[in-house]
């Protein structure tokens, strides 16, 4: 086993005396994609700047590429690719002048800044935006010239805050197709995000977060195993008639869940459980059988109320 | 979408690498900021070329006229156009640094947060404190240099020793400048702190630091602003250097102390003050 590139182990950010981080232990390995998810609040982008070396954590440990963020910020800084969750593109400059000044950041002389801004530009499909004012782009735009910049040093470790935001399904495609090819030349991926069929295709592992804690961590099939069912059922019978229908529905499936608009059956055989919802003398207005999500762990994880 | 590929950025730690940022890091940020200058050239210009011919005309040909009736001994003998255009050359370079202090650094830090961005880089918070002063530096450079050329062609400073004029303004500048970066840098909501820096900083700061009459002529209990003024230490060198003011050695001394100890400790506060704030 190759040693990881990032390595945290308690590690603990307070503001006043709010822990926005509390404990985070996780490691990842050279080359692996990892997913930070979790709901608003739960502290990723606050782990995501400790790990970028800008934020001293409060306590804990964390090593990033065998260096400590104390001590080696910018050694560190060096190797990475940052895109935050908040564009901080210079707005007053133009589109490919956002690339060379900030490929300057990390000493490159002026030619190799200027051929990387134009690979990248092309990359980001920005090519023949290169010389509009960043003000006058779409945030769609704004935010592929952000992730085409933190490229700019070909970094090691890509750390991608919410990247897709704002994106639309077309630059969230291609976006995949790039982060899968850099992590095929070895770049380690760390992702968050609130998309989770995104944390399905990008992530190798993952851990899931709430309230600064980890709830979770493994590849997402293997949440899926163990925090899922295989199969949801997803009925529908009005919002009043919900509670009664649930009430028939006690031990249909591993477990029943209520929302205000549905009804959802946690099962590994779907049919078989419409099946005996029918047989119950029950009638849905609709009804779907479908495969469980990264999506259905994320909320039992952190939180909707239950009927266990 | 082509493939992208180059060698990856060395781990730095040996700052012999050429372009290594931790050498080089500030003048990065300096040249990131001129990038910018473009976008405001042409006002800048008009003002930089603009501005000295106004004092000249103003002070050279209608109030110097109305001055010499009185006599000119109260400013050393010189006309007045001479006692007055080093301080406004000196107050310009306040204004540009005052400018590039506020505005300039909550713009980084705020409506514009590229020094967020930087510091994602290699780039360090000192780096980014002391790059933001060498692009203010090089930029009162040129507008204090068009001013002193202008003075210089009129006969209003002279050769030799006014070159040092420029050098001095620009101390100036960061001695008054510096500071209130620092100040600037702690500032979260623009709830009009600079234009109530302005109103009672720099305007009562210009009035009273031996600008336009001497510091002497003011009582004595008000001569204080004067004496911890950068616009006066730096005006009074400038009037040493551009027409022979005879002050006594310890006095100039005592100006360039009082400057380079303003922008020393400036920087250090501005400094200290950057890296908290980018260390969230
Ligand atoms: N600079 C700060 N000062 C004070 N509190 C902060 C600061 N940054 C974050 N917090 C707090 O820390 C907690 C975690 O915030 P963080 O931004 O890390 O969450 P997140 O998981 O990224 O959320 P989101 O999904 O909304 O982006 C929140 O309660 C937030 O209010
Ligand atoms: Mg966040």
């Amino acid at each position: 086993m190759p040693s990881p590139v990032i390595e945290a182990r308690d590690l603990r950010k307070l503001y006043k005396e709010t822990a926005a981080v509390d404990s985070l232990s996780f490691e990842v390995a050279p080359g692996e994609s990892f997913g930070l998810l979790g709901p608003n609040g739960a502290g990723k982008s606050t782990t995501m700047r400790m790990v970028g070396a800008v934020s001293t954590r409060t306590s804990g440990e964390l090593s990033i590429l065998g260096m400590d963020p104390n001590e080696n910020g910018p050694d560190i800084r060096a190797q990475l690719g940052v895109v935050p969750q908040t564009d901080n593109l210079d707005a007053e400059l133009r589109v490919r002048e956002n690339l060379l000044v900030y490929g300057r950041y990390f000493g490159l002389s002026r030619a190799v800044v200027a051929q990387r801004a134009d690979e990248l530009l092309d990359f980001a499909q920005l090519s023949d935006r290169a010389k509009a004012k960043v003000d006058d782009l779409s945030g769609g735009m704004k935010r592929r010239l952000t992730i085409a910049r933190s490229l700019i040093n070909n970094p090691r470790i890509l750390l991608l805050d919410e990247p897709t935001t704002g994106l639309d399904p077309q630059a969230r495609h291609i976006l995949w197709d790039r982060l899968f090819r850099l992590k095929e030349q070895g770049t380690t991926l760390v992702v968050t995000t609130h998309y989770m069929d995104e944390a399905e295709q990008l992530c190798d592992r993952l851990v899931v977060v709430d309230k600064g804690m980890i709830m979770a961590e493994g590849a997402p099939a293997a949440l899926i195993t163990e925090y899922s069912t295989r199969e949801v059922v997803e009925l529908r019978f009005g919002s009043e008639r919900n509670a009664d229908a649930a009430v028939t529905l006690a031990g249909v499936g591993d477990r029943v869940e209520v929302l205000p608009d549905r009804i959802l059956i946690y099962a590994d055989d779907g049919e078989a459980a419409l099946s005996e919802a029918v047989r119950r003398g029950l009638h849905p207005i609709t009804s779907l059988v479908r495969r469980s999500s990264l999506e259905d762990v994320f909320l039992r994880l952190t939180g909707r109320s239950l009927i266990e | 979408m082509t493939a992208v590929s180059e060698p990856r950025v060395q781990a730095s730690g040996d700052a012999s690498r050429p372009g290594d940022p931790k050498r080089w890091g500030a003048w990065y940020v300096a040249e990131h900021e001129l990038r910018r200058v473009p976008t405001f050239i042409v006002p800048a210009l008009a003002t930089a070329i603009g501005s000295p011919l106004l004092y000249l005309l103003a002070f050279g040909v209608g109030l110097a006229s109305l001055i010499k009736t009185g006599g000119t001994s109260g400013i050393g003998g010189v006309s007045y156009v001479e006692f007055v255009i080093p301080a406004f050359l000196c107050a310009g370079a306040v204004g540009t640094a005052t400018e590039e202090f506020t505005f300039g650094v909550m713009m980084g830090f705020k409506w514009n947060e590229v020094y967020i961005g930087m510091n994602a880089a290699p780039i360090s918070p000192r780096q980014i404190a002391s790059g933001h002063i060498l692009y203010t530096v090089i930029r009162m450079a040129v507008t204090s240099g068009i001013f002193l050329a202008i003075a210089l062609a009129f006969g209003a400073i002279h050769l030799p020793a006014g070159l040092l004029v420029l050098p001095i303004a620009l101390l100036g500048g960061l001695a008054f400048g510096v500071p209130i970066a620092a100040y600037s840098a702690t500032i979260r909501e623009d709830r009009g702190q600079f234009a109530v820096i302005g109103r009672s900083v720099v305007l009562p700061m210009t009035l009273f630091s031996g600008t336009v009459f001497p510091l002497t002529q003011l009582p004595i209990w008000l001569q204080w602003i004067g004496w911890i003024s950068p616009l006066w230490h730096s005006t009074q060198l400038a009037r040493d250097a551009s027409y022979g003011q005879v002050e006594p050695g310890w006095l100039i001394l005592v100006h360039v102390v009082v400057l380079a100890a303003e922008f020393a400790i400036g920087w250090a506060i501005f400094t200290r003050n950057t890296t908290k704030r980018l260390n969230r």
